[in-house]
């Protein structure tokens, strides 16, 4: 993929957004990799995390919130700990989670009428609860 | 703290009641791990003290809200820790996601007055985070001590080998919950030793089980729930002891799954710490819920002389 850097590009308004929900200063991030290496579900994502910071400071707002990466968090806060710049990463997933579930079109991730039978008896509500803060919007 | 005058506990323990503690079980513990809360609660008064149950109390919320704009989610715990301060002055929780949310919820209303003031306005109280905020396994340590609880065993756990799995929720961020190391804890393990136990060292003890991801991506929480037990048992640990009712759903009542993904995989019981303390104490074995266990310890149990 060839992407062309512009100052526009850099400062776009889609990392700000993810920065303004985040609370985190994106541009502190200089792509080690720790996050994606401690994380306990990157075997099951796209991309890691720390390429997702990547392009969202690009301005690839497609890409970014196209890949399944920020879904499969669970927000154990691994990376969060881990990370050398202090970025706390799982807010970052946490922002573009949002990003995605607060735009106009109101479109879940999960859809309850499609759980298999027997599955909400199954789960405690732990999980419900906190699985559909995450994945509703 | 208020001393306990009631007769029941101090006819039950022979010890002095020392305090009463204000206890949050919070939605799971009510239901599906019933064995949890009763185990903790009838563990307590063997121990010396007793779990007041908080007046009306709601959920927690389950998660702290990450995205820092989402006052709605702080509302929750923020309610429960108001309610709480008016009737003392420390709240105790048994799960570990309870704990988190509002030992999070309770330091940013400490530490953060433009949304304290936003919160209070909401719930319609006027809470300033004066709260201590304590996990049971910190009550054991910290107001029992482990040489103490050491003494109180009636029925030492010798021979079982246990993995201490503390998960996630209980230890970060680490800032913020000071529960012990965050990458290398050994709290959990002490307990176990004073039980008598073996607390087998094992690489996943910090891992995350998936948690909610059993309601978004099924499987990927059953793999991650696979490589936190394999590495247990790989280790040599013939139990796992879980905090948190979201873990033991992921790493107790998934082993079915995982039995259908991995042949070769052999299902080992999973045990809330307090049921293991309450074999120690000595509580009738019928009394600790092990039927709400999805993998059957009492084989184990039997096995090792416990029964």
């Amino acid at each position: 993929m060839k992407i062309e850097l512009t100052r526009q590009k850099v400062h776009n308004e889609f990392a700000k957004k993810v920065e303004l929900i985040s609370g985190q200063n994106l541009f502190a991030c200089y792509q080690c990799g720790n996050c994606t290496a401690g994380c306990p579900v990157a075997f099951a994502m796209e991309v890691g995390p720390h390429e997702v910071i990547r392009y969202t400071l690009l301005g690839l707002e497609d890409e970014a919130v196209g890949v399944n990466t920020f879904w499969l968090c669970a927000s154990c806060l691994q990376c969060t700990s881990r990370c050398p710049k202090g970025i706390d990463i799982a807010r970052v997933m946490d922002a573009l989670r949002m990003v995605v579930l607060r735009k106009k079109e109101r479109k879940d991730h999960i859809q309850i009428p499609e759980f298999p039978e027997g599955f909400l008896e199954k789960v405690p509500q732990i999980a419900l609860v906190s699985g559909f803060r995450k994945f509703l919007s | 703290m208020p001393a306990c005058a009631k007769a029941r506990p101090y006819a039950l323990c022979g010890w002095e009641c020392q305090m009463d503690y204000l206890y949050f079980p919070g939605c799971t513990l009510y239901t599906k791990a019933k064995n949890f809360d009763q185990t903790a609660r009838d563990c307590s008064l063997r121990l010396g003290f007793e779990l007041k149950e908080l007046k009306e109390w709601t959920c927690c919320g389950a998660t702290f809200p990450l995205a820092t704009d989402n006052i709605m989610a702080l509302l929750p715990p923020s309610r429960i820790l108001a309610k709480a301060r008016e009737e003392g002055t420390a709240l105790t929780t048994l799960c570990a996601i309870c704990f988190n949310v509002i030992k999070r919820t309770n330091r940013l209303i400490q530490q953060d007055g433009e949304k304290r003031d936003k919160i209070n306005n909401f719930i319609e109280k006027n809470y300033q985070g004066d709260l201590q905020v304590l996990h049971y396994l910190e009550i054991l340590k910290r107001e029992i001590g482990f040489p103490q609880l050491k003494e109180k065993v009636k029925k030492p756990l010798a021979g079982l080998k246990t993995a201490a799995y503390y998960g996630c929720m209980l230890l970060r961020p680490f800032e913020e919950m000071g529960f012990d190391d965050k990458e290398k804890p050994t709290l959990f393990e002490d307990f176990l030793e004073a039980l008598g136990a073996k607390a087998t060292e094992f690489p996943y003890k910090i891992e995350c089980c998936g948690s909610f991801q059993s309601v978004g991506s099924p499987d990927v929480a059953t793999e991650c729930a696979y490589r936190i037990l394999g590495s247990a048992i790989k280790n040599g640990a013939e139990a796992m002891v879980s905090t948190c009712p979201m873990c033991t759903f992921n790493i107790d009542h998934k082993q079915s799954d995982i039995k259908q993904k991995y042949l070769d995989f052999n299902p080992i019981p999973v045990f809330y710490f307090t049921q293991l303390l309450g074999i120690s104490m000595g509580l009738d074995y019928q009394t600790l819920g092990f039927e709400q266990n999805a993998v059957d310890p009492l084989p184990l149990l039997k096995e090792k002389g416990f029964l």
